[in-house]
């Protein structure tokens, strides 16, 4: 247990001795913070449209100031044919046409019915789908209000028969802001690159420099050099994870709705697989440029399926067994399940249960896998 | 010249010899094609919705029917009230709820109109709006079956027409994206890493020291990166079309030369790096780290660039990768010429002479 005190006092001497590493650790995720949930905002809105109206009516008229007044389109250009409007979609200036055919007016009102085309450019994923979307939703609303459509109700007498009406509610985000579904994710993502790097790379730079071999002369048991290692980079990682949560409550006006208490244990939880991970990755390198290329590895996939870009459930069968395996994915599920809908402990129990089993195996691989003679 | 050629076939020596070296080189793109091509896709599938059925007749049942006959939806029924479905959607076992009130035909037949509650969990803004979209279709076009006379009597359809991408690949979107963010860091970080390596174990000094003009140098450190990320393309490029069915629709050689060129500026950019760090550690911390975020920020292939504040926007012209991916996807993806991209490939081609100038300006002959 002394020689433990030891090397607890060893190690954060070294941290603050470092001080560019030390302002790096503590700094970078702030400015992150602060700047990474105004980069990557999914929110759709300013959809780009370019409308070729080759009817001129009053109706078409219509139609369009609908359209610009709904808030989610701007009209960037009014063409003359579709070839003209494709230019724009061509330079990426727009992201959908709506062509309105000659005799728009005349055919709704003659024949019942008339198609208009919208064409997606469909390159820019789920901004075109959900703008297609929008667009199609704002015409059915138009036709819905058209004076005709009103003016003469269906022919029976009475109340029209079998109208469905749909209530919508969202619950727990009610202003269907994005950001409060991504900013603890991106907390998450900082905790992983600083847990995962920064105990890859001091260990090996141990091995590099050379000095591990004095330590693994001294009578230092396995075990106390990895809780040595360990325990600072536990406490650092919590010091930026309340920095975190600091910074999001104050800049984004983000609080848990859940109990705080939860979230530091599951957090805690956490920082031990990922310090766990660290270890790992540094037992099998030899120099602190190959941890962080196998650290850097990792850490990319583990942040690509994590759920935090792309919903997880939506991926095929063994890309979500890929996902069950990152620890990095439960975590953001819990942080988004506590932060945002107020969940309790049974309701994250197994997800917990799948870090505290990744603590264990990766420490445990660690620990085994970790030689005193070279 | 012939010196120039053995120094050339000392560091493809140097990077065969290292294993680790080879897996980023070649592991991480094979990685992320996959990952990216199947995995992530911005669909929503699999949503797990429940049906509080209190009506239990004909018409709830039949609705119900429609919703477990399509593919993106997975269906529990249970009847449950307000402080269940808190419960349901916070242990986040479904992600929407959809209730039918008792007495549901009923109302319809005899009032003329009945209601259903979609409840959605809001706490992802584009699920929730996606999964309320399909199931306003879904229950719309029932009630267009059922009841022909209700729906308007003037109706205006929508064709919706995806251009560039009719089968609706998915992976389509991020393919430009991912080469690249993949071309951007490991010719980056591999270009830096390896003249710092040179600096920090001391041959580099031996380098200088050779009869071998000092620029010549880094012109043989450039060259073999240069030649592995051409082949490293091009197995992204094979990989894209045999994998992930990706159809080139523009001219392969003009989609080459424009990633030779991006290529260049890397390796400028690598250069430039390596000149102002002394040890790997902080040449790989600003190569990856330091530079993985911004690009895959502002590329703008996950994030459009359009909503960021104008900052982010203003910042991201000085990004390499946003041009490329610009070039990239309307030569590869939209088929156009190069009257199209002459823009983009202008600011590359001075980008790459900027830094480059300045990586040669600032390369020191001597080591203190």
């Amino acid at each position: 247990m002394r020689n433990l005190g030891f090397l607890l006092q060893k190690e954060f001497r070294q941290i603050f001795r470092d001080k560019t590493i030390l302002a790096m650790m503590l700094a970078l995720p702030i400015i992150q913070l602060m700047i990474l949930p105004w980069a990557m905002n999914l929110d759709i809105k300013n959809i780009n449209l370019s409308i070729v109206d080759n009817d001129h009516s009053s109706y078409s008229q219509q139609l369009i100031t609908r359209i610009g007044s709904s808030g989610y389109f701007r009209i960037i250009s009014a063409d003359r044919s579709y070839k003209e409007a494709l230019v724009h979609i061509e330079n990426g200036s727009s992201d959908l046409i709506m062509e309105l055919p000659a005799g728009f007016e005349r055919n709704l009102v003659r024949e019942g019915k008339q198609n208009i085309g919208i064409s997606i450019d469909a390159i820019n994923g789920s901004k075109a789908s959900i703008g297609g979307a929008y667009l199609a939703s704002v015409i059915s609303d138009f036709n819905a209000d058209l004076a005709i459509n009103q003016m003469e109700a269906p022919d029976y007498k009475t109340t029209p028969m079998g109208f469905m009406e749909i209530n919508f509610s969202n619950w727990y985000n009610p202003l269907a802001e994005y950001k409060y579904f991504f900013v603890p994710g991106v907390l998450v993502l900082l905790l992983t690159m600083i847990g995962g790097f920064m105990t890859a790379l001091n260990i090996v730079r141990e091995k590099e420099v050379g000095t591990i071999e004095q330590i693994n002369v001294t009578p230092i048991k396995k075990w106390e050099f990895i809780l040595g290692k360990l325990i600072p980079f536990w406490i650092i990682g919590m010091i930026v994870f309340t920095i975190g949560l600091l910074v999001i409550r104050a800049v984004y006006g983000i609080s848990s709705v859940g109990s705080l208490p939860l979230l530091y244990i599951v957090a805690g939880t956490y920082m031990i697989a990922l310090l766990g991970f660290g270890l790992l990755v540094s037992t099998f390198c030899d120099s602190q440029v190959q941890a962080m290329f196998v650290a850097f590895f990792f850490i990319l996939i583990f942040i690509l399926m994590s759920g935090l870009f792309t919903a997880v459930q939506s991926m095929p069968h063994w890309a979500r067994i890929i996902s069950v395996l990152t620890p990095v994915s439960h975590f953001i599920k819990i942080m988004r399940m506590i932060m945002l809908k107020g969940s309790g402990f049974p309701d994250i129990l197994i997800e917990l249960g799948y870090i505290f089993s990744f603590a264990l195996v990766l420490n445990g691989w660690a620990i085994w896998n970790y030689r005193k003679t070279s | 010249m012939k010196e120039l050629w053995v120094f050339i076939r000392k560091e493809f020596k140097q990077v065969f010899r290292d294993p680790r070296t080879l897996l980023i080189m070649f592991g991480l793109p094979v990685a992320q094609i996959v990952l990216f091509g199947f995995a992530l896709t911005s669909e929503v599938k699999n949503i797990d919705i429940l049906i509080a059925d209190n009506a239990k007749d004909i018409m709830s049942m039949q609705i119900t029917d429609k919703i477990r006959a399509n593919s993106y939806f997975i269906v529990q029924e249970k009847n449950i009230g307000g402080a269940d479905i808190d419960r349901k959607f916070k242990e986040g076992s479904v992600q929407a709820v959809l209730i039918f009130p008792t007495g549901f035909s009923n109302d319809l037949m005899h009032e003329g109109k009945a209601g259903v509650q979609i409840i959605t969990d809001g706490t992802d803004p584009n699920t929730a709006k996606t999964i309320e979209n399909y199931l306003t279709n879904i229950i719309s076009n029932y009630q267009r079956e059922k009841f022909p006379s209700a729906s308007l009597r003037y109706q205006i359809l929508t064709e919706p027409r995806m251009l560039y991408n009719e089968e609706d690949n998915g992976s389509m979107n991020f393919i430009p994206g991912v080469m690249a963010l993949i071309l951007m860091l490991v010719c980056t970080a591999l270009t830096s890493v390896s003249i710092v390596k040179e600096k920090e174990l001391g041959t580099m000094e031996i380098l200088l020291v050779s009869p071998f003009k000092p620029v010549m140098v880094l012109v043989a450190k450039a060259v073999p990166y240069f030649i592995l990320s051409v082949i490293n393309f091009t197995f992204i490029l094979l990989l894209s079309v045999f994998l992930l069915h990706i159809n080139i629709k523009g001219s392969v050689l003009l989609l080459y030369l424009e990633s030779a060129l991006f290529i260049l500026t890397c390796l400028s950019l690598g250069l430039l790096i390596s000149n102002a760090t002394n040890a790997q550690q902080t040449a790989l911390l600003i190569s990856m780290m330091g530079m993985m975020l911004p690009t895959i920020i502002l590329t703008g292939f996950i994030f459009p660039l359009e909503n960021m504040p104008w900052i982010l926007r203003t910042i991201s012209n000085l990004v390499p990768s946003k041009w490329y991916f610009l070039i990239i996807k309307s030569v590869m993806l939209k088929g156009l010429g190069f009257q199209y991209v002459w823009k983009e490939t202008l600011i590359l081609v001075i980008m790459t002479t900027v830094l480059l100038t300045i990586a040669l300006k600032k390369f020191k002959i001597r080591l203190q």
